[in-house]
């Protein structure tokens, strides 16, 4: 089964820390959700109101259209992966699957029928009479995920899932989680704090910070078309170059920055348009300039002028260089070069960007 | 070479002094409850098993032992029901001054018998409440209820948190949740102290002797045994306890012990 979440202005205070700041979603029914943030963003927090363990100070919590605002967990059509597993130590597997049927007074044969079906789907019905401590990480995650589903639950929230496992078998897990989620069609919200992840699983991303939600899209479009600057320094690298909104020169926007005047089409200012004189971030994706044989001509490239190399490494996919503009030597940039680019510390190097990778937004003024 | 013999040496006398010091006495109560004679001390005069079938014979011994038997399961079943819910209230949830409570649960550890016992004796002399079996077993889980308490409160770890959260998770009401999830996963610390319960309370003898009449536990009829002088009988029947206890103690080896042992 599978239901939609709706999350309305909720917030929660924990004495006088705001762990959440009225926070509002709309989670369609069967989509894989991930929020996505810092350790202290609110990411856990907005789990726990989902699933019942923390009430809200204020707001309102819906599935499938019922107000579950105040409903325990137990009697909410949502079940919780918890990050620690949270297995039965005493049980084994097929009991620990079998649990939640058994809660809901299901006949012996018939549940441990379902719970080897749900250990089947998981891979580990051979294992079935095994204890929890017989089992690794990655096998006690998919227990977990097994009794988690057994229940039949519309909306699954898992918390931080795959963070105890190494990066390896976390990779492997994630591609086992969205197929999982796409066979049984279930609203899955997940949390992790690892963009990664994010990016590898979610039909959505949340990205969330300080009890916000900062930005809300596809993996491509929090990536490429970023709505906040923290949003964009939280999705992998990133440069920001300083700028100053001048004057529209029809669809596009002239911006002033240190690398020369910049025509930017509307689309680039993804959180609003720019009053003249507003002072902006100019967001560039390292892998979004271009090197010296793509400029040529191209439609769509500004030019930045020449800049310096002062360090480069070889990443294997890529060449990742520091850079100093030669029109404002004391600013380093951050550049992906082509693998065979013939690249030496000192040597000057013509960049460009399309128009169109370029994202501008309100800059920040620190207090 | 030889300061390493000599301080193995001194490490095997120490150690057998240590040993000796402890159970010689009861080595020797075991011994003697096989002499041949009147009389307990040596010299020991032969074996024989006479004063174990005096002790089996014995109708009021017997009864005595039966009656310790009973009031021993029955206080310690209690005092482990009684302390595993404390403990569970106060591991699980936010009680107006806890650590006062707890301390109060724990306090009649330091408090001695003899006052316990008297305590209680004015209470129920007040209350016209008759001494009994009865008695003698609330008594025992005054004094069990804060042993039990404390081994079941500290293994109770945060750690147990997620997984009954998870078991409400997924429908259990919390009766289910201790039921099913709590006390299996504390049942090596529940056993653990229900067999201390009931080797404190199996050889009890100053609220046994205070709190009972007319049924008394074994120690009490041991102790009514020796008024009359020593008499092998007396180390007959204190070696059946000791076997009583050793028995016990090896259960616990054998299955709580090795439980622990293997991860």
């Amino acid at each position: 089964m599978t239901a939609a979440v709706s999350i309305r202005t909720v917030s929660r205070l924990f004495h006088q820390f705001t762990a959440l700041n009225e926070v509002s979603l709309e989670i369609a029914a069967g989509e894989f959700i991930v929020l996505l943030g810092p350790s202290g963003c609110g990411k856990t927090t907005l789990l726990s109101i989902l699933g019942g363990f923390l009430l809200p100070s204020s707001g309102q919590v819906l599935i499938a259209d019922k107000d579950m605002t105040f409903v325990p967990p137990a009697r909410r059509p949502t079940t919780t992966m918890f990050q620690d597993y949270a297995l039965f130590p005493h049980m084994c597997l097929r009991d620990n699957v079998g649990f939640g049927l058994r809660m809901r007074g299901m006949a012996r044969a018939e549940r441990y029928e379902k719970a080897l079906g749900f250990l089947d789907l998981v891979g580990l019905k051979a294992s079935s009479a095994k204890k929890p401590h017989e089992l690794s990480g990655g096998q006690r995650q998919r227990v977990a995920l097994a009794r988690a589903l057994a229940v039949d639950p519309d909306v699954l929230l898992l918390d931080e899932p795959l963070g105890a496992l190494d990066l390896k078998l976390r990779r492997q897990m994630q591609d086992e989680l969205k197929a999982i989620q796409k066979r049984v069609g279930t609203t899955f919200v997940h949390v992790t704090h690892d963009q990664e992840e994010a990016m590898a699983i979610a039909d959505r991303i949340v990205v969330m910070n300080a009890g916000r939600i900062e930005d809300v899209g596809a993996p491509a479009e929090i990536y490429m078309r970023p709505k906040s600057l923290f949003s964009a320094g939280f999705m992998g690298e990133v440069n920001f170059l300083d700028g100053k909104a001048m004057a529209r020169d029809g669809d596009d926007v002239l911006v002033e920055t240190p690398l020369g005047r910049l025509a930017l089409p509307a689309t680039a200012f993804t959180a609003g348009e720019a009053r003249a004189g507003q002072k902006l971030s100019l967001v560039i994706r390292p892998e979004h300039f271009r090197g010296p044989a793509e400029t040529a001509g191209s439609p769509g490239s500004l030019s930045l002028g020449e800049a310096r190399i002062t360090s480069s490494a070889f990443f294997g996919t890529h060449q990742r260089c520091h850079v100093a503009p030669v029109s404002s030597p004391s600013s380093s940039l951050v550049v992906h070069m082509p693998q065979t680019a013939q690249l030496a510390d000192g040597v000057c190097v013509p960049l460009a960007v399309q128009a169109a990778d370029i994202v501008a937004l309100p800059a920040v003024t620190e207090a | 070479m030889l300061r390493h013999r000599l301080s193995t040496l001194l490490a095997v006398i120490y150690a057998a002094a240590l040993f000796g010091f402890i159970f010689l006495p009861v080595a020797v109560l075991v011994l003697f409850s096989f002499q041949d004679g009147r009389l307990p001390v040596p010299p020991f005069n032969g074996f024989s098993l006479q004063w174990y079938e005096a002790i089996f014979a014995d109708r009021k011994l017997m009864a005595a032992l039966l009656n310790s038997l009973i009031v021993a399961t029955a206080s310690s079943a209690v005092a482990c029901l009684l302390g595993f819910m404390a403990a569970y209230g106060f591991a699980r949830y936010r009680l107006p001054g806890s650590v006062l409570q707890r301390g109060l649960l724990i306090a009649p550890m330091t408090v001695s018998y003899l006052i316990i016992a008297l305590g209680l004796l004015t209470v129920l002399n007040t209350l016209g409440i008759g001494l009994s079996l009865w008695t003698v077993g609330i008594g025992h889980v005054v004094i069990n209820l804060p042993l039990c308490f404390a081994i079941i409160y500290s293994s109770m770890g945060d750690h147990h948190v997620n997984i009954e959260r998870a078991a409400r998770d997924l429908g259990a009401s919390d009766w289910k949740v201790m039921l099913l999830v709590t006390a299996p996963m504390l049942m090596p610390s529940i056993l653990a102290s229900f067999f201390l319960s009931v080797t404190f309370s199996w050889d009890e003898f100053i609220i046994a002797f205070l709190l009972s009449r007319f049924n008394v536990t074994l120690p009490v009829e041991i102790w009514s045994l020796l008024r009359s002088g020593l008499n092998p009988k007396t180390n007959a029947i204190g070696s059946v306890v000791f076997l009583a206890s050793i028995a016990l103690l090896a259960i616990l080896e054998l299955t709580l012990f090795r439980k622990k042992n293997t991860p």
